[in-house]
C-alpha cells in the first residue's frame, strides 16, 4: 500500500473514533452533532484512501461517488438535528 | 413488466412529493398512493412466486455502475406486509390527526419512509443499501418528532444521534469490503466471498451498526422511549416495520452474504444477546406502566425472538431442515409486524378516547371500546404465541430446531418470555374488563378501529392458517446463494 | 370433498361461526342469540349422530390442514374421539339451555354466549384431534376461550380468580408444548393410532421418553387438576354456574383427563408406557389425588367449593384407571369420563339452581330445601349417589371395573383401600347434604316461586337441564349392559386398544 494511502487511512480511523467518542460523551446537542459529523469525514477519508491507485493513475471514481453521497446525507442528517435542536430549546423557554 | 419493481418505490415518492405540493389533499394522496403500491407489490409478488427472482436495472446502467432493483421472496414477503400495515396505519392516520397541520406535515414523510423502505427492500448493492438505510432513518425521526411534546423531541434526537453512529459504522464496514473486494453489488461479492480478516471486519462493523439499528440488548436503550412518544400510527409503523428493515439487513448478511464462511458457533452472541432481549424486555413490559411503553418494550422482546433463530441457521446444513427454519423466522417477524401495530393502533385509541394510556387506570375500557379490547385481545395472542396465529407455529419450529441441534439453552428462554408476554398482555385485558372509575361513554368504535382491527385478524388467523403459503414461498430461492446454484 | 373430508372441520365449525355471529350481536337482540345458540348446537347433534353411524359402519373421517412442513392439523374420528365428543356435544346443548335460563336479564350475554360457543369449539376440536400438534393447539384454544367465561362477572374476586386460573393452565401448556415438540422432533408426526406409536419405533432413548412423559403428564395435569397442580379449581368457582358446569363436566377438566388418555393409550401405548414404569407413578399421584380431594372436601361448606374438591378427586379416577394397566380398568376410567360428565354438571346445575332461586351458597344454609325445590334436589340426590358409588347410579359401574381392574392387574393391595376410602369420603360429605336437604326443617323463609312459571319450583330452563342429566345418569347406570351404552363403547374402545 501506498504511504499517502496508509496516512489518509489511518487519519480516517483515528477521526472516526474521535468523532464516536465527541459523540456519545458529549453532554451538549451541539458537541454531539459535530461528534457524528466528524464521524462522518473519518469514514469519507476512508473511501479516499480506497480511491487512490498511484501518483500517475486517475483514482477510482466509484469511492468518489460514494463520498459525495454521503456528504449530502451527513448534511441532510445535521439539518435535521439542529432543527430538532431549536425546537427542544424552544420548549425548554416554554 | 421488468420493470415491476420500481413501482413500490416510485408511487410513495412521487406521492410524497404531491402531498408536499399540496398539503390538503395530502390524506388523499396519500391513501391512494398506499392502495397504489399494495396492488404493484401484489403484482409483484404474483410474478415472483410464478418465474422466481426479479431483477431490474435502473435506466439500463449493468449492476456495479448502475443502481440494480432484486426482487426475490423475502424481499417481497416484506414488501406486502410493509404495504399492507403502511395502508391500515395511514387510514387510522387520516382520523387520527385532528389538526390540518399536522396531517400535512405528517403524509410527506410518511411516504417518505414508505418508499425508502421499499428501496432498502428491494437493493441488491451495499451502498444502495447504506443509502435507503439512512433515509429510512431520517425519516423515522422526522416522523417521531411528530408528536411535538419535549419528551417526544428528545427520544427522537436520541434515535438520531445514535442511529447516525450506527450507519456510520455499517458505512466503514461497506468501505472494508470494498477494499477487499472492489464491488459492492450482492450477487458479485457471493461469489467472491471468503473468510479472512477483511471479511471479518467488515462483518462486524456492519453488524455493529445494525445492531443498534435493530435495538438489540444490549443496544436497545432508544427505542422504548420513541416509540412510546411517537403518535400512534407512527409507533406502529416504527415497531412493526423500521426497526424490522435493519433485522432484515442482519439476515441479508448473516444467512445470505456471509453465509457460506460463517461456521456454527459465530451466531452464539447474536443469540445469546437475543435470550437477553427477550427477558429484558419481557420484564420491561411486565413492570411499565403505559400502555405504548409496554407495547415498546415488547417490541424489544420479540426482535429478540428473531435473533434466537440466528445460531440455530448458522448451524443447519442447506436442506429441508434450514428451509423450515428460514421460513419460521420470516413467519415470525410477519406476525410480529401485523400484531405489534395492531397493538400500538388500538394503544391510540386508547389513548386519544380516555385521553390518556396508563394501564391501571384503563378500567371499563372494554365496554366503551368493544372492537379495539377485542382487537388488542387478539394482537396479545399472537405476540405471546398462542394458537392459531403464526407465531405458534414459528415458535414450535424455533423450539424443535434447538431441540433438534441441542442448543437447549433457548428452550426455557422462549418458554419463560411466552409466559411474561402472557402476563404482560392479561394484566392490560384484566384492567381493560375492571370496572371503569371514569366516564367512558360506549363508544361505536367499529369504524375507527377497523384497521387495527383488520391487521390483528391476519397475524392471528390469515398467517397462522395459511402459514403453509408462507412457507411454501419463501423457502426455495429465496436467498441469493440459493438462486445462485 | 366428500363428507369424510369435512365433517369433522364442520362438527368444530357448528359452533365456532355461530359464536363468533353472537359477538356482534346487539345485547337486547335475545332470540336472535337464542336461536343461533340452540341452532348450532342442535346441529352440531345431528352431525356428531351422522359421525357415530358412519364410524359404527367402518367408515373414516378425516379432515387435514397443513400448517406448515411436516405439521398438520388432523382432525379424526376414532372410537374415543367419539366418546368425548359425543359426551361434550350433548352436555352443550344442555348447558346451553340452562345458561340462557340462568343469566336472564343478566349483562354482556352476547360476549358470554361468545366464548361459551368458542368453549365447546376447542373442546370438540381437541376431542377429534388427529395428532399431539392439533390437540395442543385446541388445548391452547381452550384456555383462551374460557378464561372471559371464568372471569365473566368483572368482580375484583372474578378477575383474580381468573387470573389465577389463567396462570396455571398458561405453564401448563407451556410444559405440554415443550413435551409435544420434544417428542414431535425426536419420533416424527405423532398421530394417533390404538395402541400406541411410540413402541414401534426404534432408537429412542428410554430416559428421555420418560422426561417428555413427564413434561406432556404435568401439562396435562393441571387442568385434570392432578395434585398438587390444582389450585386454580377452586378458585375457579367464582364463575357463574353455567360456566362451572361446563369447566368441570365437560370441558377443561376432561380435556385434562381426555389429554392423559391420549398420551397413555395412543402416543405411548399402554403396555410400552408400563415397560417404561411410567405407569406407576401417575397411578400414585392420581391415589394421592383422590383422596386429598375428598379430605378438603369435608371441610367446606361453600356448596360450589365442596363440589370443586369433589371434582379433582372423582376425575382422577379417570387417571387411576390409566394407570393401572389392562382391560378393565382401562373401561372403569375411560367410561368414568362419561359418568363422571353426567352426575357432576347435575350437580352444579342444582348448586346454581339453588344460589340463584333461593340464594344460597352454603351447605349450612341447605336445611329443608328439598321441600321447597323437590326436582332439583332429587337430581341433586342422583348426582350425589352416583359419586359415592351406590347402584344402580352410573357411578357404581365405573368403579367395579376399576376394581375388577385392579384386581385382575394385581395392584388390588392399594387400589381397592383408595377406591373404598374414596367411596366412604365421599360418603361423608355428601350424605349430610341429603340429609339436611331432606330431612330437617327449614331454618329461614324461602322466596316464593318466580312468577313466570308459578307451578314449578323455579325457571323451566332451570330445571329441566338437571333432571335430564339426573336420568341420563341414572340410565347409563341401569342400562349399562344395554348396546350403545358408554360403558359398551368403551369396551370396544378397550378391545381395539389391547389388540395390538
Amino acid at each position: 500500500m501506498l504511504f499517502a494511502e496508509i496516512t489518509y487511512a489511518l487519519t480516517g480511523i483515528g477521526l472516526f473514533a474521535l468523532g464516536l467518542r465527541g459523540s456519545l460523551l458529549r453532554r451538549s446537542l451541539l458537541g454531539r452533532i459535530i461528534g457524528f459529523n466528524v464521524c462522518g469525514a473519518g469514514v469519507f477519508m476512508l473511501f479516499v484512501a480506497i480511491a487512490y491507485r498511484g501518483p500517475e493513475q486517475v483514482p477510482d471514481a466509484l469511492p468518489h461517488a460514494l463520498v459525495l453521497t454521503g456528504i449530502v446525507v451527513a448534511v441532510s442528517a445535521t439539518a435535521l438535528a439542529l432543527a430538532l435542536g431549536r425546537r427542544l430549546r424552544e420548549s425548554e423557554h416554554e | 413488466m421488468n420493470s415491476l419493481p420500481v413501482w413500490p418505490i416510485m408511487l410513495p415518492l412521487g406521492a410524497a412529493l404531491l402531498a408536499v405540493i399540496w398539503p390538503r389533499r395530502s390524506a388523499w394522496i396519500g391513501i391512494a398512493a398506499s392502495l397504489a403500491t399494495l396492488t404493484a407489490v401484489g403484482l409483484l409478488m404474483a410474478q415472483v412466486a410464478s418465474r422466481g427472482t426479479l431483477v431490474h436495472a435502473l435506466g439500463g446502467w449493468e449492476p456495479g455502475l448502475g443502481i440494480a432493483l432484486r426482487a426475490d421472496a423475502l424481499a417481497v414477503a416484506l414488501l406486502l406486509m410493509s404495504s399492507l400495515v403502511a395502508l391500515a396505519a395511514g387510514w387510522y392516520a387520516t382520523g387520527y390527526f385532528r389538526d390540518a397541520n399536522r396531517q400535512s406535515q405528517f403524509w410527506p414523510v410518511w411516504l417518505l419512509m414508505l418508499a425508502a423502505l421499499h428501496a432498502m427492500l428491494l437493493s441488491a448493492d451495499l451502498f444502495n443499501i447504506y443509502v435507503t438505510l439512512e433515509l429510512l432513518g431520517l425519516s423515522a425521526v422526522a416522523l417521531a418528532a411528530l408528536g411535538g411534546g419535549r419528551a417526544a423531541i428528545e427520544a427522537a434526537l436520541r434515535y438520531l444521534t445514535v442511529g447516525l453512529l450506527g450507519s456510520l459504522a455499517f458505512l466503514a464496514g461497506v468501505a472494508v469490503m470494498y477494499t477487499r473486494y472492489g464491488t459492492l453489488d450482492m450477487l458479485a461479492l457471493a461469489a467472491l466471498i471468503e473468510p479472512g480478516p477483511a471479511s471479518w471486519l467488515a462483518l462486524s462493523l456492519m453488524t455493529a451498526g445494525l445492531l443498534v439499528k435493530s435495538a438489540l440488548f444490549p443496544l436497545h436503550f432508544w427505542l422504548p422511549p420513541a416509540h412510546a412518544n411517537a403518535p400512534a400510527p407512527v409507533s406502529a409503523a416504527l415497531s412493526a416495520l423500521v426497526v424490522k428493515a435493519a433485522v432484515y439487513l442482519m439476515m441479508r448478511l448473516w444467512l445470505d452474504l456471509f453465509a457460506p464462511i460463517l461456521g456454527p458457533a459465530s451466531a452464539w452472541l447474536l443469540g445469546l444477546l437475543g435470550a437477553a432481549a427477550v427477558l429484558w424486555g419481557s420484564w420491561s413490559a411486565l413492570r411499565a406502566q403505559r400502555l405504548k411503553l409496554l407495547a415498546a418494550y415488547s417490541t424489544v422482546a420479540q426482535l429478540g425472538y428473531l435473533f434466537i433463530f440466528f445460531p440455530l441457521l448458522a448451524a443447519l446444513p442447506p436442506g429441508p431442515a434450514r428451509d423450515t427454519a428460514f421460513g419460521a423466522l420470516v413467519l415470525m417477524a410477519l406476525t410480529h409486524g401485523f400484531a405489534k401495530s395492531a397493538l400500538f393502533l388500538a394503544a391510540g385509541m386508547i389513548q386519544q378516547h380516555a385521553g390518556h394510556d396508563r394501564i391501571e387506570e384503563l378500567g371499563g375500557t372494554a365496554r366503551a371500546l368493544p372492537v379495539t379490547t377485542f382487537t388488542f385481545a387478539l394482537a396479545g395472542v399472537a405476540l405471546i404465541g398462542l394458537p392459531p396465529s403464526g407465531a405458534f407455529l414459528a415458535k414450535w419450529q424455533l423450539l424443535s430446531s434447538a431441540i433438534a441441534l441441542g442448543q437447549w439453552l433457548w428452550v426455557p428462554v422462549v418458554a419463560a418470555g411466552s409466559l411474561m408476554a402472557a402476563a404482560y398482555v392479561f394484566r392490560v385485558l384484566g384492567f381493560a374488563f375492571g370496572p371503569s372509575n371514569g366516564v367512558m361513554q360506549k363508544l361505536a368504535d367499529g369504524r375507527e378501529g377497523l384497521p387495527a382491527l383488520l391487521l390483528a385478524i391476519v397475524a392471528t388467523a390469515v398467517l397462522g392458517l395459511g402459514a403453509a403459503a408462507v412457507w411454501h414461498f419463501v423457502a426455495p430461492g429465496a436467498l441469493l446463494t440459493e438462486a445462485q446454484r | 370433498m366428500s363428507l369424510e373430508t369435512w365433517l369433522p372441520a364442520l362438527i368444530v365449525l357448528s359452533s365456532l361461526l355461530p359464536g363468533l355471529i353472537i359477538f356482534m350481536l346487539r345485547e337486547d337482540d335475545h332470540r336472535l342469540r337464542t336461536s343461533l345458540n340452540l341452532l348450532g348446537a342442535l346441529v352440531k347433534l345431528l352431525l356428531v349422530g351422522m359421525m357415530i353411524w358412519g364410524v359404527f359402519h367402518e367408515r373414516v373421517f378425516e379432515t387435514r390442514w397443513t400448517l406448515a412442513p411436516g405439521l398438520d392439523l388432523v382432525l379424526h374420528a376414532d372410537a374415543l374421539s367419539m366418546l368425548f365428543v359425543t359426551l361434550s356435544t350433548a352436555l352443550w346443548l344442555v348447558t346451553t339451555v340452562y345458561a340462557i335460563g340462568y343469566l336472564e336479564n343478566a349483562p354482556n350475554r352476547s360476549r358470554f354466549f361468545g366464548f361459551f360457543s368458542l368453549c365447546v369449539t376447542a373442546t370438540v376440536g381437541l376431542a377429534l384431534a388427529g395428532n399431539l400438534f392439533t390437540f395442543v393447539i385446541f388445548y391452547e384454544m381452550l384456555t383462551l376461550a374460557t378464561y372471559p367465561l371464568v372471569a365473566h362477572k368483572g368482580t375484583p374476586e372474578a378477575v383474580r380468580g381468573a387470573r389465577i386460573y389463567l396462570a396455571y393452565t398458561l405453564a401448563g401448556g407451556m410444559l405440554l408444548l415443550v413435551g409435544a415438540v420434544w417428542l414431535r422432533t425426536l419420533a416424527g408426526p405423532l398421530e394417533f393410532a390404538q395402541g400406541g406409536i411410540l413402541g414401534n419405533i426404534d432408537g429412542l432413548n428410554p430416559t428421555t421418553l420418560s422426561w417428555i412423559f413427564l413434561l406432556l403428564i404435568v401439562g396435562l395435569g393441571v387442568k385434570a387438576a392432578l395434585v398438587p397442580l390444582h389450585g386454580w379449581l377452586p378458585q375457579a368457582m367464582v364463575a357463574p354456574a353455567p360456566v362451572s358446569a361446563l369447566l368441570h363436566a365437560v370441558a377443561v377438566v376432561k380435556a385434562g383427563a381426555f389429554g392423559i388418555v391420549r398420551v397413555v393409550y395412543d402416543v405411548y401405548g399402554v403396555e410400552f408406557a408400563d415397560s417404561l414404569n411410567l405407569l406407576a407413578p401417575l397411578g400414585a399421584v392420581a391415589a394421592v389425588t383422590i383422596i386429598y380431594g375428598s379430605v378438603r372436601a369435608l371441610s367446606q361448606d361453600h356448596l360450589k367449593k365442596r363440589l370443586a374438591y369433589s371434582t379433582v378427586s372423582q376425575v382422577s379416577y379417570i387417571a387411576l384407571g390409566t394407570a393401572i394397566a389392562g382391560p378393565l380398568a382401562t373401561i372403569g376410567g375411560m367410561v368414568h369420563l362419561v359418568h363422571q360428565g353426567l352426575m357432576k354438571i347435575t350437580l352444579f346445575f342444582a348448586a346454581g339452581n339453588y344460589a340463584e332461586t333461593l340464594g344460597i351458597h352454603k351447605v349450612s344454609e341447605m336445611d329443608g330445601v328439598g321441600r321447597r325445590m323437590p326436582g332439583t334436589t332429587l337430581a341433586f340426590t342422583i348426582g350425589a349417589l352416583g359419586m359415592i358409588g351406590i347402584p344402580p347410579v352410573a357411578g357404581f359401574v365405573s368403579k367395579w371395573y376399576l376394581g375388577l381392574g385392579a384386581v385382575a392387574a394385581g395392584s388390588a393391595a392399594w387400589v381397592m383401600p383408595v377406591l373404598i376410602a374414596s367411596s366412604l369420603l365421599n360418603a361423608a360429605y355428601f350424605l349430610p347434604i341429603l340429609y339436611r336437604a331432606w330431612f330437617r326443617e327449614p331454618t329461614r323463609e324461602w322466596p316464593a316461586s318466580p312468577g313466570h312459571s308459578g307451578r314449578l319450583e323455579t325457571h323451566a330452563f332451570l330445571l329441566w337441564p338437571p333432571v335430564i342429566t339426573a336420568a341420563l345418569a341414572l340410565a347409563a347406570g341401569l342400562f349399562a349392559a344395554a348396546p350403545y351404552s358408554p360403558l359398551e363403547w368403551t369396551q370396544i374402545i378397550a378391545a381395539r386398544e389391547y389388540r395390538e
